[in-house]
C-alpha cells in the first residue's frame, strides 16, 4: 500500500487492486476516524478526504496499520436488478460482438457483478464482471438524454443509469428498480463493493 | 421571505454542501468560495454554514418581504439598498419591501448575499446547495423565485460593522502542492505550470476552471484507472490544458492530477473570471 498526498487535506492510497480498495474502504468506514470527511474508492485506490483541521501526517502514518477485513462483502446477498432486454443498441452490440441478440442478453444476464466505484452521476455504479465478449466501445456520439433505469455497457463495465442524463453507453434494456432516491437513506441502492445480478424480466 | 427580482447571469442557493457522500457519486457542491460564504454569515450573526445566495458576475436584485439584516461578500461590487449605496463586507438593514441591488464586480466573479436567519429552502441530502453537475438542490434562481428566511430571534448579535475586503489582485497567484500523479508528467511540466501565466477559459463554471496556455506534457502513455478527486485538483485531460476542480466537480475521474491547490487557494480559484490570467507557485 502506497500513501500519496492529494493536496493538504487528502490522501490517495494506492491499494494495487480493486478488492483491496474495497477492503480498505470497509475498514475506514468501520473505524470512522475523527476528521475523516469522505472515503472514495476508485479502481485501485482509496481517496481519504480529511477535515482541514485534521493532522494529515498522523492519518497517513496510521493508515498502513489499519486491519482490513478478509472480504468487504462477506455474507451479503447480491442485489438483484430486474431487466427488460429491449434496449435500442441490442442489435448494434450483437453486430459489434458477432453474437446473436439472444446470446448478448444471455451473457449479460448470467454475469456476477461487483460495483467497482461510483461516479459520473449520483448513484451511477461502474460494475465489473462483464463477460469479455461484451466489451464494446461507447457510442461515437453520446445521446443527449438517456432515461433513468437504462441498463447499459461500455468497455469493461456494465451500469444502470440511476437518473436521466446524457450518456454514451450502449443500451441493452431497462429496469424498473429505482437505483437512486434522495428521500431514501442511503439514497443509492449501490455502493462500492455491492454485488449485483441482473434478472431477465418479460415486458409487462 | 426574499424574492428574486433579477438573478443576474447565474444565481444559486449555496451552503457548505454535501460532504460524506462522495463514495455514492454525490459531489461536495456548496459555495465555490466557502471563505466568502462563511464571512457573509458571520457578519449577520448566522451560523457559518447557513445558506446564502451565490451571484455570478453580480447583476442581481432581491426584494425583502420583511425587514432583515443582510451582508454581501466575495467579489466586490456596488451594492444599493432602495437606491442608496451600501458597502460590501458590512451588515446593512433592508426594510420590509426594500430592494437590494448588485452592480457588476470590478474584480472577482462570485458574490454572496447572506440574510440574517439564513435561506431555508428544503434540504436535499442534508444541504440546500444547488449542484449544477448533478442537478441536486433547488433550481438556479429566476425572476420571481421566493426564498424563505429562517428565524433570527436566537442568533448571535451582530457585532462587526465592516470586515477587511479580500485581496483580489489583477493576476492571482495560487499555491499548489505536487499532485498524486505528478509522476505522469515530464519534469518540464511542473516548471511550465509554475513559470507561465495561464488564461481562464470562458467555458469555466462551478465544476471547474478551464485554463488556456502551454499544454503540460505527459511522461508516459496509458490510461489511469478512475480515482477519487478532491476540490482544487489540477486535472490534465489529453489536451494537456489543466482544469482546476471547484465545488461541483465529479467525485471520480480518470485523468491524472498533476497538482492540487492548497486549501487556502481554492477560494481564490473560485473568484477567477474568464479572460483573467493566473499564476501558480509551489
Amino acid at each position: 500500500m502506497r500513501v500519496l498526498r492529494a493536496g493538504d487535506t487528502a490522501l490517495l492510497v494506492e491499494t494495487g487492486d480493486l478488492a483491496t480498495a474495497h477492503r480498505l474502504n470497509a475498514a475506514l468506514r468501520e473505524a470512522s476516524w475523527p476528521g475523516v470527511v469522505d472515503v472514495v474508492p476508485g479502481e485501485q485506490t482509496v481517496l481519504v478526504v480529511a477535515d482541514p483541521s485534521a493532522d494529515l501526517d498522523r492519518l497517513a502514518a496510521r493508515l498502513p496499520d489499519l486491519p482490513l477485513p478478509a472480504d468487504a462483502e462477506a455474507g451479503a446477498e447480491p442485489v438483484e436488478i430486474p431487466v427488460v432486454y429491449d434496449g435500442e443498441d441490442l442489435d448494434e452490440v450483437a453486430r459489434l460482438t458477432g453474437l446473436s441478440r439472444g446470446e448478448v442478453v444471455r451473457r449479460h444476464a448470467s454475469g456476477a457483478y461487483t460495483v467497482a466505484y461510483l461516479g459520473f452521476s449520483p448513484g451511477f455504479g461502474y460494475l465489473t464482471g462483464l463477460d469479455p465478449a461484451l466489451h464494446v466501445a461507447r457510442r461515437e456520439s453520446p445521446r443527449t438524454a438517456v432515461p433513468a433505469g437504462s441498463v447499459a455497457i461500455a468497455g469493461p463495465y456494465a451500469a444502470v443509469y440511476p437518473s436521466r442524463s446524457p450518456g454514451g453507453w450502449r443500451l441493452l434494456g431497462r429496469s424498473r428498480l429505482p437505483l437512486w432516491d434522495v428521500t431514501r437513506d442511503p439514497p443509492s441502492l449501490l455502493r462500492p463493493g455491492t454485488r449485483v445480478r441482473f434478472v431477465r424480466e418479460e415486458p409487462s | 421571505m426574499i424574492e428574486v427580482v433579477r438573478p443576474g447571469p447565474l444565481a444559486t442557493v449555496q451552503d457548505l454542501g454535501r460532504p460524506g457522500l462522495a463514495h455514492l457519486g454525490v459531489p461536495r457542491s456548496g459555495a465555490a468560495d466557502e471563505r466568502a460564504l462563511r464571512l457573509a454569515n458571520r457578519l449577520v450573526g448566522n451560523p457559518e454554514g447557513a445558506a446564502c445566495v451565490e451571484f455570478t458576475f453580480g447583476g442581481g436584485s432581491v426584494r425583502f418581504h420583511e425587514g432583515a439584516w443582510a451582508a454581501v461578500t466575495g467579489a466586490p461590487l456596488p451594492v444599493c439598498v432602495d437606491g442608496r449605496p451600501q458597502g460590501t463586507n458590512a451588515p446593512c438593514h433592508v426594510r420590509g419591501g426594500g430592494v437590494l441591488e448588485l452592480g457588476t464586480p470590478a474584480r472577482g466573479l462570485r458574490s454572496y448575499l447572506a440574510v440574517r436567519g439564513g435561506i431555508t429552502v428544503d434540504r436535499v441530502l442534508g444541504s440546500r446547495s444547488t449542484d449544477l453537475l448533478s442537478g441536486l438542490g433547488p433550481a438556479p434562481l429566476s425572476p420571481g423565485t421566493r426564498l424563505p428566511v429562517g428565524p433570527s430571534a436566537d442568533l448571535d448579535a451582530i457585532t462587526v460593522d465592516v470586515a477587511p475586503a479580500p485581496r483580489m489582485p489583477e493576476t492571482p497567484v495560487l499555491r499548489i502542492l505536487a499532485g498524486p500523479r505528478g509522476d505522469w508528467f515530464t519534469e518540464d511540466a511542473m516548471a511550465t505550470l509554475t513559470s507561465t501565466p495561464y488564461q481562464v477559459s470562458p467555458d469555466s463554471n462551478r465544476v471547474g476552471v478551464r485554463l488556456d496556455g502551454p499544454p503540460l506534457a505527459r511522461s508516459r502513455g496509458g490510461e489511469l484507472g478512475s480515482e477519487g478527486m478532491v476540490t482544487g485538483s489540477v486535472q490534465v485531460p489529453p489536451s494537456g490544458l489543466p482544469i482546476i476542480f471547484l465545488a461541483d466537480h465529479p467525485t471520480t475521474g480518470g485523468y491524472p492530477v498533476v497538482a492540487v491547490l492548497a486549501a487556502a487557494s481554492v477560494p481564490d480559484a473560485a473568484q477567477l473570471r474568464p479572460g483573467q490570467h493566473v499564476r501558480f507557485r509551489t
